[in-house]
């Protein structure tokens, strides 16, 4: 079966991010490749994906024409998806552990960001035979 | 290097060489996780060579050759690595193994290597894997396209997989009689397993899984001719041959699933209709009995009426009856209600969905919700039949049976909603 991962943050997560030391920066990516790396190891790894910052972050609708209109202008508490993981794996606890993983990775000083990810399943699922 | 591909009949004499030459190479070397390798390498190289230089003379030794050489190169590589590391003494005997007397005789080791490869150490995703690679001689980039998987990914699990066989220590013979019964059960389960995931996802977008049952039914054929007297794979082929005969006529035009009820049965493959209700008529008159071959026994039911209507639902129930008391299995109660509702009314179907409530393994489970819906529908309860095809169609993973499911709901809701009161759509 095969679950999304998503971390969300604010806007200012980027900013926080750039902010803190250099060897903290470091730890982090370190930890990220890590992980990156045992996935493959396990066999478990679709995809994953980092998205850049939301600074240039566009809201588009079509208009009467179908033409594109955008619209940069989100609310403060607006979260964006900073990055994401498609993993197969062989249970929804496997998928939980992974999440788990991930949301702890290193901050300031090494400390767990904690931060949550979102888990959702991907319609991947055969269908039945139906009467 | 871009080169012609191979045609049919040479992929097809690939495929069937693919675990013989492995065979061979195991027996020689005497180890299963680089011969595999080395096997794969040969296959892509006849894959690249075959069509330029045109098929050998004796395909099975070419093959047999250039995976041997390979092994030689490995052997190498290993022994200088290790003579980097440790200054161990020179192999030599290693270089150039002794040929196995078996080694030269035409056995077949299909079956040991399918022994090995469904190894009760692996999980089922890499067994299929490794079965597909293994023994049936497709490439690493194949088996990763019809599963959606990157190709490093599910190299990485068949290396994985092969790593588990080694530390089994498991020799490269076929099972103990004692183990053999229970081993064979596991082979059918990962070739029943390929089979469905051919068959049940080849609605929608994934076109190339069909390629798996095909794959899965060539590998069954090829075990009932190792092991023609029993019934279980006879069972299981004649099951596959049924269910795969409806293929045709259970997607619509644009990928939509259309239920077996409303199939159009001319489209229907009469050929492999035939042949699964030979098989398994042959076998039954053995009185052998087992549950793919009850399976099998109720395919061939629905593939033999005309029409939906002309369906023998009271000899589905004593089939299902009888396959419910050879396994647990909450699937079976499942369809066993299902054949009781055709047979005695959606009452009776429905108490027996009660009966799965309780038991909770099917707790949450979308099939549970759209059986009972059906059932519901049947028993004229509408709003409640629509209630479960929603939370049925909010439940499955699958995109095909949700949009079904979905539009369902809608079927029912627009059909039992009165237009001229105009509270279409109220249900949101």
């Amino acid at each position: 079966m095969k679950y999304i991962l998503m971390m969300h943050c604010p806007r200012t997560g980027y900013d926080t991010f750039g902010a803190w030391p250099k060897k903290d920066i470091q730890t982090h990516i370190a930890f990220q490749k890590d992980l990156d790396k045992s996935l493959r190891e396990s066999a478990e790894l679709v995809s994953a994906e980092g998205l850049a910052s939301p600074h240039q972050a566009k809201l588009v609708c079509a208009g009467k024409d179908g033409t594109p209109i955008t619209d940069g202008v989100f609310p403060e508490s607006k979260e964006f998806l900073a990055g994401y993981w498609i993993v197969e794996v062989a249970s929804p606890e496997r998928a939980y552990a992974i999440a788990a993983r991930a949301s702890a990775a290193p901050g300031p000083g090494g400390t767990p960001i904690n931060i949550p990810i979102e888990v959702r399943q991907v319609m991947s699922g055969p269908p039945d035979e139906l009467l | 290097m871009i080169s012609a591909p191979l045609d049919a009949r040479a992929e097809h004499l690939l495929r069937e060489l693919a675990p013989q030459v492995l065979g061979a190479v195991v027996r020689r070397f005497r180890d299963f996780a680089s011969a595999e390798d080395a096997v794969q390498e040969a296959l892509l190289a006849a894959a690249v060579q075959w069509p330029e230089e045109g098929v050998p003379d004796n395909p099975r030794a070419w093959l047999i050759q250039v995976a041997s050489r390979r092994m030689t190169d490995y052997v190498r590589s290993d022994m200088a690595r290790r003579r980097r590391e440790t200054a161990a003494a020179l192999e030599t005997d290693q270089l150039a193994p002794a040929v196995d007397v078996a080694d030269e005789t035409d056995q077949d080791d299909t079956l040991i290597l399918l022994f090995m490869c469904c190894h009760p150490a692996l999980t089922s995703s890499s067994a299929i894997a490794l079965t597909l690679r293994a023994v049936g001689g497709l490439t690493t980039a194949e088996i990763a396209n019809a599963f959606l998987v990157p190709e490093a990914t599910m190299a990485q699990r068949i290396s994985r997989a092969k790593h588990s066989i080694k530390a089994s220590g498991e020799p490269f013979r076929l099972p103990t009689a004692q183990e053999r019964s229970e081993r064979l059960r596991a082979v059918l389960h990962v070739l029943y397993l390929i089979f469905n995931e051919g068959y049940t996802s080849s609605a929608g977008p994934h076109l190339q899984r069909l390629e798996l049952s095909h794959e899965a039914i060539r590998l069954t054929r090829a075990v009932r001719s190792l092991l023609p007297g029993d019934g279980e794979v006879a069972g299981l082929l004649a099951l596959m041959l049924l269910t795969d005969a409806r293929r045709a006529a259970r997607t619509g035009p644009d990928g939509e699933l259309i239920p077996l009820t409303q199939q159009d049965r001319t489209l229907w493959d009469r050929k492999a209709i035939s042949e699964g209700i030979a098989l398994l008529t042959a076998t039954l008159s053995k009185g052998s009995i087992g549950a793919y071959q009850l399976q099998a026994a109720i395919a061939a039911v629905h593939d033999e009426s005309a029409r939906a209507e002309d369906t023998d639902w009271p000899q589905i129930l004593v089939l299902y009856e009888l396959l419910k008391r050879m396994s647990d299995n909450p699937m079976v109660m499942l369809n066993h209600a299902i054949a009781t509702a055709m047979v005695r009314g959606p009452s009776a179907g429905l108490e027996l969905l009660n009966a799965l409530d309780a038991d909770g393994r099917l707790a949450g489970h979308h099939r549970l919700d759209a059986v009972r819906a059906h059932l519901l529908e049947m028993a004229g309860e509408h709003q409640a039949a629509i209630a479960h095809y929603r939370t049925a169609a909010n439940r499955t993973t699958s995109l095909p049976e949700r949009n079904y499911l979905m539009t369902q709901a809608a079927r029912l809701r627009e059909s039992t909603t009165s237009p001229a009161l105009g509270v279409k759509g109220t249900d949101q």
